[in-house]
């Protein structure tokens, strides 16, 4: 079981032949896990005391914890097949003409530029910001916010972290939070000050962030009173990595009357385990909004939560599957009311093709003493053809007698007479099948900025392709 | 010379048989009507028609032009002149008015090489044959038929029609749920069409949209087959008596 090549045999040997020439990176854990990786994590990473003791007890509660008997099928995952750690370095570099041609042709097709292309691909070192960036910096900056990779926030506000840190994802709350908790590296950290509003989505001019994107980063994301910040991660263009998990953990805290909107588009290479977690806290009158995009992957389990715990807090979840070929997209959301008169809505909307399979997976709870709560759940899921599937499993607690709650589920097994619709117009089969799931995703897809935007819809087109019998 | 040539059409979905053998020409710019009674076979001709995959052709040929179409793909078809104006048109959530219709004239034109318009010429096309059937300019911006009654869903077939320009347009049941304001503007529609040198199959319960759009030839279904051809007068004689009565 230690040999990855189990997992997917396409792309694995795709990656035997480019990728991954381990004596260029300058430092890398062998694979496995036990006490002397993590001790190894935090003397590499100079840490303080307190986080170290929190990797090691988050260690034994991973090995306590059990596998989730719900969601995908984790039986194939080898926790001694992974590497735990690699130093990011700068002189990370592979050759672009080892980069397998159906990923490079991804990246020209979506229209990714050069210069970001390698960098996705694992070439590049560092993709480099524009100017437009530096100023930007400066402008935070003088408005007290702190946007920071994890590690260099541990160091250089080690007070905030360690006020913030595991508050509300701690490590016992589920296998892959502690094994996060363990190992995590890089992530994001980002403090937006009482009053302050954010107005350009950070991450939107310069998407592409060596220290952003790891196997286990860990975002932690404050936003005071009255503040304001849209956050965006991911790309649509395929992640690829040899590694076969990704357990990430995301904190937001939302205070009174603050608003965080987080934007997540991923899409992993088909050989990876997503098993993410990410959750909020929304204070009194705070808005808190997810908007998740789960392309790529074998199997994803993320359920991005909301604990409204303040008076009239808002939730609004907006989650966004597509599962192909061997793929299992098992998203969802969670609100959990614990105060007064607050509100969610969770939407969403699944595609699954190519015998690929979504899961809706979602939870409503109500506390007891919450009265006046109002949640709406609307799932749509799109099955393409005969050989793909979908299933929506909502739990609803409900223990306030005063709730509103409003449930839709819809399965529409296309889109064949839609499809029949569109040919008989001329449009041929492929084209027509890209604009009916384009169209069925546009009420997400309109909320993403314009380039991501762009890119998806260039996606669901290539992932289309022949896809249509 | 004939645009279309059904000989001895032999129809069946899910096992089961539904069209008995319909023989039927339809010559180029040619108006012909089909009546039948519900279930006498005339959606499910209008849908083999047009390449639906839940009907199965098990005997009999269409032909086009000289082209042997029976086992043509539904876009095939379209490229070639055809269209079907659905008794119950699809819903497209997400997808314009706009950008659906586009996508099917460049379409057309890729298949016919010709240089699709431009974005400007097609909008200015889009927006005088929204003009001629009445239709807002705000349903340019709205998802195709999604929350359309199902005048406007008539409508909006008929205006694909008058951009995509057929060389054979069949309407099946255009006329049913509609007022009479609506039978007039889609008529004209239907007839702009024609003047162009569109043939036209008018599939109808009624002699009401027979008023406005005039065939040459009538013909009636009936168990699957066509029982019964002639022209006006036989709709004439429809509605003094019964369809039995007619087709006895």
């Amino acid at each position: 079981m230690s040999d990855a090549k189990k997992l997917s045999p396409v792309v694995m040997s795709e990656y035997q032949y480019g990728f991954s020439d381990p004596e260029e990176y300058p430092f890398r854990l062998p694979k496995g896990l036990d006490e002397s990786v993590v001790q190894t994590i935090a003397d590499q990473k100079s840490e303080p005391d307190w986080m170290r003791d929190r990797r090691l007890a988050a260690l034994i509660e991973f090995g306590k914890k059990p596998l989730p008997p719900w969601g995908g099928d984790l039986s194939d995952l080898d926790f001694d097949a992974i590497t735990y750690y690699i130093k990011p370095g700068d002189h990370v570099s592979r050759d672009w003409n080892d980069v397998p041609s159906t990923i490079r042709n991804t990246f020209e097709r979506l229209g990714i530029p050069e210069s970001e292309r390698k960098y996705l691909a694992g070439v590049g070192a560092q993709y480099e910001s524009e100017s437009v960036y530096h100023n930007l910096k400066e402008e935070w900056k003088a408005q007290g916010v702190i946007f920071l990779d994890s590690d260099t926030a541990l160091r250089e506000h080690p007070e905030i972290f360690k006020q913030y840190f595991g508050t509300v994802v701690p490590a016992h709350d589920n296998k892959f939070a502690a094994l996060n908790t363990a190992v995590w590296s890089g992530g994001t950290f980002l403090y937006i000050p009482k009053g302050v509003h954010v107005k350009i989505p950070l991450q939107n001019y310069f998407r592409i962030n060596a220290k952003n994107m790891g196997q286990f980063e860990r975002t932690l994301i404050i936003a005071e009173e009255d503040s304001y910040v849209h956050y965006i991660e991911g790309c649509t263009a395929p992640s690829y990595t040899e590694n076969a998990l990704h357990a990430a953990v995301v904190e937001v805290i939302v205070k009174k009357n603050a608003r965080v909107r987080y934007t997540t588009i991923q899409n992993w290479s088909s050989n990876v385990y997503n098993l993410v977690t990410k959750r909020a806290v929304a204070h009194a009158g705070a808005v808190m909004e997810w908007v998740d995009g789960n392309l790529g992957s074998k199997l994803t389990m993320k359920y991005p939560s909301v604990y409204l715990v303040g008076e009239g807090a808002h939730a609004d979840i907006l989650s966004l599957a597509l599962a192909g070929s061997a793929q299992h997209q098992d998203a969802g959301a969670k609100a959990v009311h614990l105060a007064k008169n607050t509100t969610s809505v969770i939407t969403s909307k699944s595609v699954s093709h190519s015998g690929g399979r979504t899961s809706y997976r979602g939870l409503v709870e109500v506390a007891p003493r919450a009265s006046g709560c109002k949640s709406k759940v609307v799932c749509d899921a799109l099955i393409l053809d005969p050989a793909s599937r979908s299933d929506t499993y909502p739990t609803m607690k409900i223990k306030n007698g005063t709730t509103v709650i409003e449930h839709e589920a819809t399965v529409s097994k296309i889109g064949e007479e839609q499809l029949f619709y569109a040919c008989s117009r001329g449009i041929a089969a492929e084209q027509a099948s890209t604009m009916i799931v384009n169209g069925f995703i546009e009420p997400i897809v309109k909320e993403l900025p314009m380039e991501y935007a762009v890119e998806l819809n260039r996606l669901i087109g290539l992932q289309m392709e022949g896809s249509v019998g | 010379m004939p645009t279309l040539k059904i000989s001895n059409l032999q129809v069946e979905a899910d096992k089961t048989p539904i069209l008995h053998g319909v023989d039927l020409t339809v010559n180029s710019g040619e108006v012909v009507a089909i009546m039948g009674r519900n279930g006498s076979g005339k959606s499910t001709l209008a849908l083999t028609l047009a390449g639906h995959p839940h009907y199965t052709v098990t005997d009999g040929t269409i032909n086009w032009d000289s082209t042997n179409i029976t086992n043509s793909s539904p876009e095939e078809r379209s490229h070639l002149g055809l269209f079907l104006s659905f008794q119950h048109p699809l819903a497209l959530p997400g997808i314009s008015v706009t950008d659906f219709i586009r996508a099917a004239m460049t379409a057309h034109d890729q298949a016919n090489h010709r240089t699709p318009l431009s974005l400007r010429d097609y909008l200015v096309q889009l927006r005088e044959a929204m003009a001629l059937l009445g239709i807002p300019n705000s349903f340019a911006k709205r998802y195709l038929n999604d929350g359309f009654s199902g005048g406007e869903k008539k409508k909006l077939e008929i205006l694909q029609a008058l951009l995509i320009k057929p060389k054979l347009l069949i309407l099946d049941e255009i006329d049913s749920g509609l007022d009479i304001d609506a039978i007039k503007t889609v008529s004209k529609g239907v007839n702009t069409l024609h003047k162009t040198g569109s043939a036209v199959i008018v599939i109808t319960h009624y002699r009401r949209i027979l008023n406005y759009i005039k065939p040459e030839s009538v013909h009636i279904m009936a168990d699957g087959k066509i029982v019964k051809s002639g022209d006006m007068a036989l709709v004439d004689a429809l509605e003094k008596s019964s369809y039995d009565a007619v087709t006895a």
